[in-house]
């Protein structure tokens, strides 16, 4: 039983964190907040006047924040589909019985803890580069025109290359979930007839369902702030063919020293990640009670 | 019950896995085979690279000499391990203390704490940029061990207390019964259970730091660029030297790799809150 001295022992333990996490929330949180309503750039000094929603009315309604909506929902949408997918299909691959199945699992799992910048120039360079890189040197000797992966199709280079970071991610999580799954019952369902899809979309897959989600979730939450993959294959180019919200944020703060207009794009992308996590967030709540 | 498997069933799924297993693997090594091979055979046609004769360590030493791979690594350790363990010392506490004196509104502190994460980085990248510039932290390893301590605080404090749930409360009590004081609780009886979980969660927290890409490379420009950011200057046109490039690579991503390997299964815990077990 926790005694009164303990609890106030225990309220002390928890207060460094308590309080660390408050200011660094709230303090940076409420100066994006107040310098979104000013007029804010590092290289005119103008005194910094209130504006009220002037930033928010431009950076929404220039051209290139529509493009970067769009991106970050393709981008996001793509890798979720290519990952949860593949993941879905790796993990029921990797379950079965096989050979060596340890080290194939290492294998499908190890692009995961490669970082982003290493795994960017990567692809770019060694598999993507029209001449040099693999994809071209293969389309070339079978007498094809290699593909230019930055300057024809972009964005799908990027999600791509995000992508191979994040299935084993998605797989790593479902392939766990797959091993809590009662075998017996699968051997029950097949033993009264039941097909291998009816076995999968009544049985696995509901059983999937809840990491399912979760992966889901968490990857929203990361993808929604790509950063490094843009920044060293694209620049957010051609045009703003790869800017998403995060990197059209960082362009407008730190390369055209706009405060106050990165700051509105800030608020924008807070309010858009909160919308996910407010599901996650009672995902795991739920959790914590069972 | 397990049934038997036909033989044949069992080769033909480490026939599919395994292949699937290499093409994922394939950029990793590939640039570890690059990596040993000179500048004029690593930009041939795949099949040639692979029966060049030439095996070389020359890009290594070019790499180390060229760009200062040590530094960089250097600014990378301190910035892992020192936010890892920082944020340790602020977390057992914490987590210590909602897992065993759990009060009413423990589970709701838990939850916000988690919510702290769920702010995009770039949203705050304005007033943090800001706040460095005024206090001389841009590109110093103090700054940058701070907001990654702050980055990953929710996790480790997560984490921490997942695993220190599932020791019995009971064996504190009986321990407490006999005399122990607070001290000689904590230090003989909590921590010798609480070990594989720090260590765990030590794991997960270097991973996540060594690899983490947006304060990184916003926050640092050469003093303490750790090896995210050095990669990054590789983008051009050293990028168009394979050999490098990959030496480069191979050394920034080994370390976290081997550590990957060993934690699979509490990489899971953590980068899930425990909602996937």
């Amino acid at each position: 039983m926790a005694t009164k001295a303990s609890r106030t022992a225990a309220r002390m333990m928890i207060s460094p964190s308590v309080i660390l996490l408050l200011g660094w929330m709230i303090i940076p949180l409420s100066m994006t907040i107040y310098f979104s309503f000013l007029r804010y750039n590092l290289i005119t000094p103008t005194g910094n006047p209130f504006v009220g929603w002037e930033n928010y009315y431009w950076f929404v309604t220039d051209p290139s924040f529509k493009a970067a909506m769009i991106n970050t929902l393709l981008l996001v949408g793509g890798i979720l589909l290519i990952t949860v997918i593949g993941g879905i299909l790796l993990s029921l691959l990797l379950d079965r019985p096989m050979f060596g199945q340890g080290v194939i699992r290492i294998m499908v799992i190890a692009p995961f803890f490669v970082m982003p910048t290493v795994s960017a120039l990567v692809w770019k360079n060694m598999f993507m580069n029209p001449v040099n890189g693999i994809f071209g040197q293969m389309a070339t000797g079978m007498g094809f025109e290699p593909v230019d992966f930055f300057g024809q199709i972009p964005l799908l280079s990027i999600i791509f290359i995000a992508s191979w970071q994040w299935l084993p991610f998605a797989t790593l999580i479902l392939f766990t979930a797959m091993q809590s799954l009662d075998q017996e019952q699968l051997e029950a369902a097949e033993m009264d007839g039941a097909s291998w899809s009816s076995r999968f979309w009544f049985i696995i897959l509901p059983h999937l369902a809840r990491a399912i989600t979760v992966v889901i979730l968490i990857e929203t939450i990361f993808l929604l702030s790509v950063f490094a993959e843009i920044l060293v294959t694209t620049n957010g180019g051609p045009g703003t063919a790869t800017t998403n919200l995060t990197y059209l944020i960082y362009v407008s703060s730190l390369l055209q020293f706009d405060v106050g207009m990165g700051s509105a794009g800030g608020v924008i992308a807070i309010i858009l990640a909160n919308i996910v996590a407010i599901f996650l967030m009672r995902m795991i709540g739920k959790n914590l009670d069972a | 019950m397990a049934r038997a498997v036909p033989h044949k069933t069992k080769v033909f799924n480490t026939a599919v896995a395994g292949t699937i297993g290499f093409l994922m693997f394939f950029p990793i090594l590939w640039i570890l085979i690059l990596s040993f091979k000179t500048e004029e055979d690593a930009i041939r046609a795949p099949f040639q690279v692979l029966f060049s004769s030439g095996w070389t360590m020359d890009s290594f030493a070019t790499v180390q000499e060229r760009s200062d791979y040590f530094k960089h690594f250097m600014n990378s350790v301190t910035i892992s391990l020192g936010s890892t363990f920082l944020g340790l010392l602020i977390a057992i506490p914490a987590a210590w203390a909602m897992a065993f004196v759990p009060a009413k509104h423990t589970k709701d502190v838990l939850m916000w704490m988690l919510s702290t994460k769920m702010l995009p980085p770039v949203g705050v990248l304005v007033p943090i940029y800001l706040i460095f510039r005024d206090l001389g932290l841009l590109d110093t390893r103090v700054g940058l061990v701070f907001v990654l301590m702050m980055m990953n605080l929710p996790i480790i404090i997560w984490m921490l207390y997942t695993y220190f749930r599932e020791i019995p409360g009971e064996i504190l009590e009986a321990a407490r019964m006999d005399g122990a004081s607070l001290r000689e609780e904590v230090l003989y009886v909590l921590t010798p259970m609480a070990v594989p979980g720090i260590a765990s969660t030590v794991l997960l927290n270097i991973i996540l730091s060594w690899n983490e890409a947006f304060w990184t490379l916003n926050l640092t420009a050469a003093k303490a660029a750790p090896l995210t950011a050095f990669i990054a200057s590789y983008s051009s046109p050293e990028g168009l030297f394979y050999a490098k490039l990959s030496a480069a690579s191979i050394m920034a991503i080994a370390p976290i790799l081997i550590m990957g390997w060993f934690s699979q299964k509490q990489l899971v815990r953590g980068l899930t809150f425990g909602a996937v077990k």
